[in-house]
């Protein structure tokens, strides 16, 4: 079975601390919510598991997976940038990500139609809204199966539909054995555990 | 589709839309080799003299040009990290992108040769040597670049950077690509020796430039 472990970890950018010694235990099917004030180590706790940055202490494991590749190997992360080309058109900046990341062309379509995106997809990702960006965002996760998901305020920006999509997605890839890592100021909408940071000051 | 050619063909998609600048570097180099006669004087034998070394100078200007998106682009969008993220090794992703910026940038510098070196009172040989010499010489440029460009992708204002970086690099690629080039048109050494540097060169960077850039992305945080 799927695991995530994190142990003693500790995060310092740019000579300041922004925490240490977090422990994290995950499995398959399971939800965390990464809650703590604005600074408090939120988005790079997520960054050091998706590989990003480098911890100053402690490790990070994903176990039972595929032993050849890395963590962020199985991940998707969900950052606030959202990683759209104006230019290129919806469907053709998720096809990108999808022969990317190695997953199913055949898929897009079907992604973008479970996100709300299916009538749009031959507009061009600039006249998208901050909403329909993110859902566009969400749609990557659909079309290319990844165990853990990272996920960094997934809710920001979208309405009450998208917000209660989202949800369903979640509780769909928690159901198939998924793992969700969110960090959130609101609620996400699913059973998750909450690890607060920050307290330490 | 893999992965690489993804890759390759989003970025040259890029390259031709609104806003991606591949024409721009033609237009670039159009105009630089366009104010050297205003500023030389109109002396014909003279033009024809310092013609390849103004096609040149002309064409290393504007395969820089773009050079600063090249990274940068993908890492204020978010691209980057999602990039990072891949199963496929980053010096082929780079080495990817490093083609498309040579297959939309370098690529109609050598085109455009032909018709900029009438400007300057050339002869039929002496634009086939100069074309050739680009044409061996531009990887050299790009995976040069290349380096430079993903050392300057986290510094805010990294575009101007950029050209201080890579421009002393490159001072060996114009010596031997004019070298070559001279060489063929009035000798009176051979062509070869001159040429084959210059192809070693571009084989060199383009060994050590898609290494070197992923190294310095790997470090980025």
């Amino acid at each position: 079975m799927l695991r995530l472990s994190a142990s003693g970890l500790s995060c310092v950018r740019g000579s300041r601390s922004i925490f240490h010694g977090i422990n994290l235990e995950l499995s398959a099917g399971q939800a965390i919510a990464l809650v703590g004030p604005n600074g408090s180590g939120k988005s790079s706790l997520l960054r050091l598991i998706a590989g990003l940055l480098r911890p100053a202490a402690g490790r990070i494991d994903l176990t039972g997976g595929s032993a050849e590749q890395t963590p962020a190997e199985q991940a998707h992360y969900l950052a606030h940038l959202d990683a759209l080309k104006p230019s290129l058109t919806v469907a053709e900046n998720l096809e990108f990500w999808v022969s990317y990341l190695g997953g199913d062309v055949a898929r897009v379509s079907a992604a973008l139609g479970s996100v709300g995106l299916g009538a749009l997809a031959d507009l061009p990702a600039a006249y998208l809204s901050a909403g329909q960006r993110r859902r566009l965002s969400l749609a990557r996760l659909v079309a290319v199966p990844r165990p853990l998901w990272l996920l960094d305020e997934p809710t920001s920006a979208l309405d009450a539909a998208g917000q209660e999509r989202l949800a369903d997605l979640m509780r769909q890839h928690l159901a198939g054995g998924g793992l969700i890592v969110a960090a959130t100021h609101g609620p996400l909408g699913i059973e998750a555990r909450e690890i607060r940071l920050g307290a330490i000051p | 589709m893999s992965p690489l050619l993804a890759v390759l063909q989003r970025d040259m998609r890029l390259a031709v839309r609104v806003g991606g600048g591949a024409l721009m570097g033609v237009l670039f180099f159009l105009i630089v080799v366009t104010l050297v006669p205003f500023a030389v004087g109109p002396d014909l034998a003279q033009l024809r003299r310092i013609g390849p070394a103004i096609l040149w100078l002309g064409a290393l200007l504007a395969s820089l040009l773009t050079l600063d998106r090249l990274l940068a682009a993908d890492q204020e969008g978010g691209s980057l990290d999602l990039l990072l993220m891949g199963a496929t090794p980053l010096e082929l992703v780079v080495l990817a992108k490093a083609a498309a910026h040579w297959i939309t940038t370098c690529l109609p510098l050598v085109i455009a040769t032909p018709l900029l070196g009438l400007f300057l009172n050339l002869e039929p040989l002496a634009i086939g040597a100069v074309a050739l010499t680009l044409l061996a010489g531009t990887p050299a440029l790009t995976c040069i670049g290349l380096i430079g460009a993903a050392l300057s992708v986290a510094l805010r204002r990294g575009g101007l950077l950029l050209p201080v970086l890579v421009l002393p690099l490159t001072v060996p690629v114009l010596i031997f690509g004019v070298a070559a080039a001279n060489a063929a048109i009035v000798g009176p050494m051979s062509f070869g020796a001159p040429f084959m540097i210059l192809c070693a060169l571009s084989l060199g960077s383009l060994v050590l430039g898609p290494f070197a850039a992923a190294a310095a992305l790997r470090h980025l945080e």
